[in-house]
């Protein structure tokens, strides 16, 4: 009732655990597929290993999570191991990959044997990659197509909402060959200790995310999903079953479930058996939900 | 949460490395459990609670150098109590404590005592003067003590005091991870819980930053039983900032 196949994937539902979270080890990930996740992302690796920002790193506020981890990272060259041990469940393992260029990213991609690339070009805090590359058309469009020329496997471009149009940040990563877009990274933001005057993060600002995005979320999967060909994954904000099905309704293939994992590993276990019972009542099927929003 | 502004109102020299720092704030703790301190504008490190207002560190990065830079009516940002905590049991137990591994048994025997527990604690350091609490737990059971420089006590490591593990009812396991792995290789894994120590960095598991395989230090633990550490890298492997593999 709730496969799919996405990009060429079969996926035994559509939720999947997001970029960044429970990510770094392949037991972590082991443990959100057997948590009932339908696919899992990697935290985000690099060139080189990376320490990140200085803590905190993440913080609690009223409406949600504001990070800046400032992308700590093993190295591509230290983690194929941890996508090794992550596929011995047989969930889909998707690598998130981040890069400074197009050159950057295909060596990275050439060097790893994951079911799917997720290329990070969305970061909002992390100097020289993430949303500084994925901000501009032309160089989203240039990193996809170089990535595209070095692997066979599908590939995902994670779009930043930290843009005047994220329709046209999509297009690009379409025209460069895309499979599939992901939509959204975090919101900039910033949170000051009144104490003190300090801003909270190591980094000073960072990426909000939890509930208080799910909104701009929606709005994001609604638009990409009118001006695309290829499917939209959504994230941002879900915590529950209904928040899943919104983000269908706007138009989501799959959705990626970040946040909520570290009250609730379990989560994607708990929204399959609520979708499921919502989706036998209103006699609806997966195919119904998408993108059902647009035809109202 | 957002960090609590915690003013410093008592700092004590517990040993040539070692201080706890007394605050205006109390927590409602559960021995074992931690709190994310944050030194501002330098750095935020995960600390043990040794008091239900204070926590005992040791000076060994830059950050902790920082914090021990502070003075009384010096103030910190706190987020916690996080994590899980020692389950605490009655009739025998042994409490094993290597440096400042001290600082989270040490409450742990105060309320385990007054539980009607019957402690014993084999207290490990690397000299005589390093030697942390000791006074809180001779107020509560039996001490044996081991010092690696034999200043005081048996010369050698802690672990070799283990001997009659097996009269316990629950063994009580924190200091350095080696120590740690040798404890959990000698008793009934069952019958032990150990609190670890990992780089952490979110502090709410969400991150996944100080994971042992699939076990979330700050979350799932710090405090874990030992037949759930068993089959994990705990003992051989830790990761760095990076997330790189490290040997212990």
């Amino acid at each position: 009732m709730l496969s799919i196949t996405l990009t060429g994937l079969d996926i035994r539902n559509p939720l999947m655990l997001a970029a960044g979270i429970m990510g770094t080890t392949g037991g972590s990930l082991k443990r959100a597929a057997e948590g009932g996740a339908g696919a899992v992302v990697t935290k985000s690796v690099g060139m080189e290993p990376k320490s990140g920002h200085s803590n905190p790193s993440m913080v609690e506020v009223d409406c949600g999570y504001l990070n800046a981890m400032g992308l700590p990272n093993p190295s591509y060259k230290n983690f194929q191991g941890e996508i090794d041990t992550a596929k011995e469940d047989g969930v889909p393992v998707i690598a998130s990959i981040f890069g400074g260029s197009a050159d950057e990213f295909s060596e990275i991609a050439g060097s790893l044997r994951p079911d799917a690339f997720e290329l990070n070009v969305s970061c909002p805090h992390a100097c020289g990659y993430g949303a500084q590359v994925g901000s501009d058309p032309a160089i989203v469009e240039d990193i996809t197509r170089a990535v595209k020329n070095v692997t066979s496997a599908p590939i995902w471009v994670k779009l930043t909402p930290n843009v005047t149009d994220i329709k046209i940040i999509g297009l690009a990563a379409q025209r460069g060959g895309a499979d599939a877009v992901v939509a959204i990274n975090t919101v900039r933001a910033m949170a000051i200790d009144i104490e003190s005057g300090y801003p909270i993060l190591g980094n000073k600002f960072g990426g909000l995310s939890g509930r208080a995005i799910k909104p701009i979320a929606i709005k994001c999967v609604y638009d990409l999903y009118e001006a695309l060909q290829i499917p939209v994954i959504g994230v941002g904000g879900i915590s529950d079953w209904k928040d899943a099905v919104e983000f269908m309704m706007a138009g989501a293939k799959a959705v990626q479930i970040g946040s909520a994992v570290g009250d609730n590993l379990n989560i994607f276990n708990d929204i399959s058996s609520c979708m499921r019972s919502f989706m036998q009542e209103k006699e609806w099927t997966l195919d119904d939900l998408y993108g059902m929003a647009h035809k109202k | 949460m957002r960090p609590v502004n915690a003013v410093i109102t008592k700092i004590v020299d517990e040993t040539p490395t070692i201080r706890t720092f007394f605050f205006d704030t109390s927590f409602e703790l559960i021995p074992g459990q931690f709190v994310m301190v944050w030194i501002r504008g330098v750095d935020e490190i995960p600390m043990a609670l040794s008091y239900e207002n204070a926590i005992t560190v040791q000076k060994v990065g830059p950050a902790s150098s920082a914090l021990f830079q502070l003075n009384e009516c010096d103030s910190v940002g706190i987020r916690g109590p996080y994590g899980k905590g020692f389950d605490i049991m009655k009739g025998r137990i042994l409490l094993v404590s290597g440096g400042v591994g001290a600082a989270p048994l040490a409450p742990l025997a105060e309320k385990a005592g007054a539980a009607g527990a019957k402690i014993t604690t084999l207290l490990g350091a690397k000299t005589k003067e390093e030697l942390l609490f000791r006074n809180r737990f001779e107020v509560i059971g039996e001490v044996r003590v081991a010092t690696d420089d034999g200043s005081e006590g048996k010369h050698g490591y802690v672990t070799q005091l283990l001997e009659d593990e097996k009269n316990y009812d629950q063994i009580y396991c924190c200091g350095p991870e080696i120590m740690m792995k040798k404890v959990l290789d000698k008793v009934m894994p069952k019958k032990a819980q150990f609190s670890l120590h990992r780089y952490i960095k979110c502090g709410i598991g969400i991150c996944g930053a100080c994971c042992v395989d699939g076990l979330r230090v700050c979350k799932d633990g710090p405090v874990f039983s030992g037949h759930v550490l068993k089959k994990t890298e705990f003992g051989v492997y830790r990761r760095n900032e990076c997330g790189e593999r490290v040997k212990i």
